[in-house]
């Protein structure tokens, strides 16, 4: 008996490999053509890129094509995801509703809203936030208070969301709202899954500019915003049993250990292709963390296939992934021959700048979407030790 | 990894080593005492011949199966040359010569290692550090003859071998080949690159194994250890060292399977192994360091059996290349083809 986690291999099936040639050459022609520039490490937003996407098949692929999927497999979708995340392609506008709120419609959902919704995610049509955190609930998730209040034919919400990302673009929010009081018994209990348009007269985004100067997260305001009882996502104060399952597929994905790729790409073409033992190993080394930790959510990929839920090899892979993103700016930083006014200006300067957005960003890899600290006590808890 | 031949081939090792592989048996072992019912349970399981093809008297295994085994032998600390017997095994039967009985090792173990074979049919050269050289009743060795790589099978008994050990009290003996006639033979497709990169897979291997018991171990000591009131897996800090400790063991695990999926194909890829060996040997030394920190004074005892997992994690890690060697040679790979194949290289490679 091993207390190990079972990470399996998962191998890719011919059609995956076909497929991410099929992506590739796509990008390439993309970046030719000037929609974005792979090399600024930034994907961006751009909801005529995701549109060319949906077009194309790669949003919501492996939903029922009844709600405009395609029904391919988890792994063929993860192709697609790190082939776009490598080359920093601007999939924000799509990619929450692709990885998360799609799923929890799909599966929570009423059949009206499904019909009506999913087609245009996988189209590329509709942009998702998630509105999970509050000023006072912010690891501590089934603490939210933004009140959702029953009244006639629906609810009138009033709170607010905090950190919410795309909130400002999205046209639609998966809100966790407050419906009940926790009881003694179920601290959790009392939370409901709401669908949200983002037009609802009542709800007021404001902006808050992070550390790098961009504009990702917001503060949104409720007060007194009705919502049609339609849009309720499962059961009513039932929410903190639905949301576990879904964290498999937000942690276990590329977007969990590829953030910060670029400045080790930049440190590769500035050492050139006969680096010093000593830069050589620098740059295996981070290689080899970026391999394993690949096969590790391929591996995760192929247990959703399966039709697993690993829940906590997922937890283990975000916690690994977000370390290594995190540290590799720094890693990267020390390896990296000294900056000489010798040097030819494009390889250089590119190097500085994909550094220097890379160290900015670091702090946040190990926040969003569960903390490293809520991350191992997951991990503990699949120990049996809590 | 995991279909049935597999599971069957694992369970009959694993019951084995449960009933035979105790921390008497490996403190034992430390001292010079051959565990004989060990090993003998092994040969008469096929075990040590997994990897010679049922022709040449072996049991036909697949590689997977036979990595599989080892990862099972390093969970257990097996102090026997399973992995060297494997290895020789291999070497042998590559070049058509059936593998003979009793415990096997290999020879050279370093990149540099330099065995010639002369026109009178005699060897010249030595080999340091080879695995139970001491316990081996033969040795598979790659020698140069002129130009050409040949594997010669040699006795082991009259060859001068001076005893020296590992760090987790195994032997690793040099031994000297002058002028020793081998028993056989055969000239080999078999480079010593090659044989190092099978090395590397399999301490690579041994490392996830011995990883899985001190990640067991650890969370059982945790739980039964009260301190302040409570046992010391309540305490956040403990959790969360523990957590890290299991991300490493998978990692580890992972990384290894790469390796072995590599030798399972015929080119031996130098960058899937090269990716284990760095991988397995970091999370070797940060998986050692959690547990013996979770454990305390005790783990730092002879007498608790911590130890023997993670005395041979440090001396695996070192093995057949250490994490820097494999580093700079991945770092020179991934330099030669450039940076826009850097992603391209990393899906190809995993």
């Amino acid at each position: 008996m091993t207390t190990s986690f079972r990470f399996d291999p998962a191998e890719l099936p011919p059609e995956a490999r076909e497929l991410r040639q099929e992506v590739r050459a796509f990008l390439a022609a993309e970046a030719e053509a000037g929609t974005f520039s792979p090399h600024r490490g930034k994907g961006g937003f751009s909801r005529e890129f995701s549109r060319k996407l949906g077009a194309r098949g790669w949003i919501g692929m492996t939903w029922p094509k009844k709600y405009g999927g395609h029904e391919r497999s988890q792994l063929e979708r993860y192709v697609v995801t790190e082939e776009l995340l490598a080359a920093h392609a601007p999939t924000r506008a799509h990619s929450t509703a692709d990885r998360q709120s799609g799923p929890v419609i799909l599966r929570y959902g009423q059949e009206e809203i499904r019909q009506q919704i999913l087609p245009r995610i996988a189209a590329g049509e509709l942009c998702f936030c998630i509105g999970l955190s509050e000023p006072n609930s912010g690891s501590d998730v089934f603490a939210a208070s933004t009140r959702a209040t029953k009244t006639d034919g629906g609810w009138l919400v009033n709170g607010r969301k905090i950190w919410t990302s795309n909130a400002h673009e999205a046209d639609y929010m998966i809100a966790l709202l407050r419906t009940s009081p926790s009881t003694k018994e179920n601290r959790r209990h009392g939370l409901t899954q709401f669908l949200v348009e983002m037009k609802t007269p009542g709800i007021a985004t404001r902006p808050i500019i992070n550390l790098t100067g961009g504009h990702d997260f917001n503060e949104v305001v409720f007060d007194d915003a009705f919502l049609p009882d339609s849009p309720l996502l499962g059961e009513v104060d039932m929410a903190w049993k639905q949301a576990t399952d879904e964290l498999a597929y937000e942690r276990s994905g590329p977007d969990r250990w590829i953030e910060t790729l670029s400045a080790l790409t930049e440190l590769v073409r500035v050492a050139g292709d006969e680096p010093s033992e000593h830069l050589a190993e620098g740059i295996g080394r981070q290689i080899a963390h970026l391999a394993t930790l690949r096969r590790m959510s391929l591996s995760v990929a192929g247990m959703l296939q399966a039709g697993k839920t690993p829940a906590v090899e997922s937890a283990v892979v975000k916690d690994l992934g977000t370390n290594f993103e995190q540290a590799l700016p720094d890693k990267v930083r020390l390896l990296a021959p000294p900056p000489g006014d010798a040097q030819p200006d494009g390889n250089d300067d590119r190097f500085e700048e994909a550094l220097r957005y890379t160290t900015l960003i670091a702090p946040k890899l190990t926040i969003q979407g569960g903390t490293r600290e809520v991350l191992r006590g997951i991990i503990a808890r699949g120990l049996g030790l809590r | 990894m995991s279909d049935a031949t597999d599971d069957i081939i694992v369970d009959t090792a694993t019951r084995i080593f449960q009933d035979l592989c105790l921390p008497a048996t490996i403190n034992d072992a430390e001292k010079g005492v051959w565990p004989k019912a060990l090993w003998d349970a092994l040969e008469a399981s096929g075990l040590t011949v997994a990897w010679v093809a049922e022709d040449l008297g072996g049991a036909g295994a697949a590689m997977a199966d036979g990595f599989a085994v080892l990862r099972a032998a390093g969970r257990f600390a097996a102090p026997v040359p399973l992995a060297e017997t494997l290895m020789a095994g291999w070497l042998l039967a590559r070049a058509g010569i059936p593998a003979p009985g009793g415990p096997l090792t290999i020879a050279p173990v370093h990149a540099d290692g330099d065995i010639a074979l002369g026109g009178d049919g005699r060897l010249a050269g030595r080999a340091r550090r080879v695995p139970f050289a001491r316990n081996a009743a033969h040795i598979a060795v790659l020698v140069r003859r002129g130009d050409e790589r040949a594997v010669a099978l040699v006795a082991a008994s009259g060859l001068p071998i001076s005893h020296d050990q590992s760090l987790a009290g195994e032997p690793r003996d040099t031994v000297s080949f002058d002028g020793a006639t081998p028993e056989t033979v055969k000239p080999t497709d078999i480079n010593l690159d090659m044989l190092q990169r099978l090395g590397a897979a399999v301490r690579s291997q041994q490392i996830a194994g011995a990883l899985e018991k001190i990640l067991e171990q650890s969370v059982q000591y945790a739980l039964d250890r009260s301190q302040f009131g409570r046992p010391i897996a309540k305490f956040q800090a403990v959790q969360h060292n523990l957590a890290t400790l299991a991300g490493e063991v998978a990692a580890a695990g992972a990384a290894a399977d790469l390796a072995a999926e590599a030798c399972a194909g015929t080119d031996f890829g130098i960058a899937e192994i090269a990716i284990a060996k760095v991988r397995a040997g970091e999370a070797a030394g940060n998986g050692a360091a959690i547990a013996h920190q979770v454990h305390g004074a005790m783990g730092f005892t002879y007498e608790h059996t911590l130890h023997h997992a993670t005395r041979r994690l440090w001396s695996w890690r070192e093995e057949f290349g250490n994490e820097a060697v494999w580093a700079t040679r991945l770092g020179q790979l991934v330099a030669a083809e450039g940076a826009d194949r850097l992603w391209p290289f990393v899906t190809q490679h995993t």
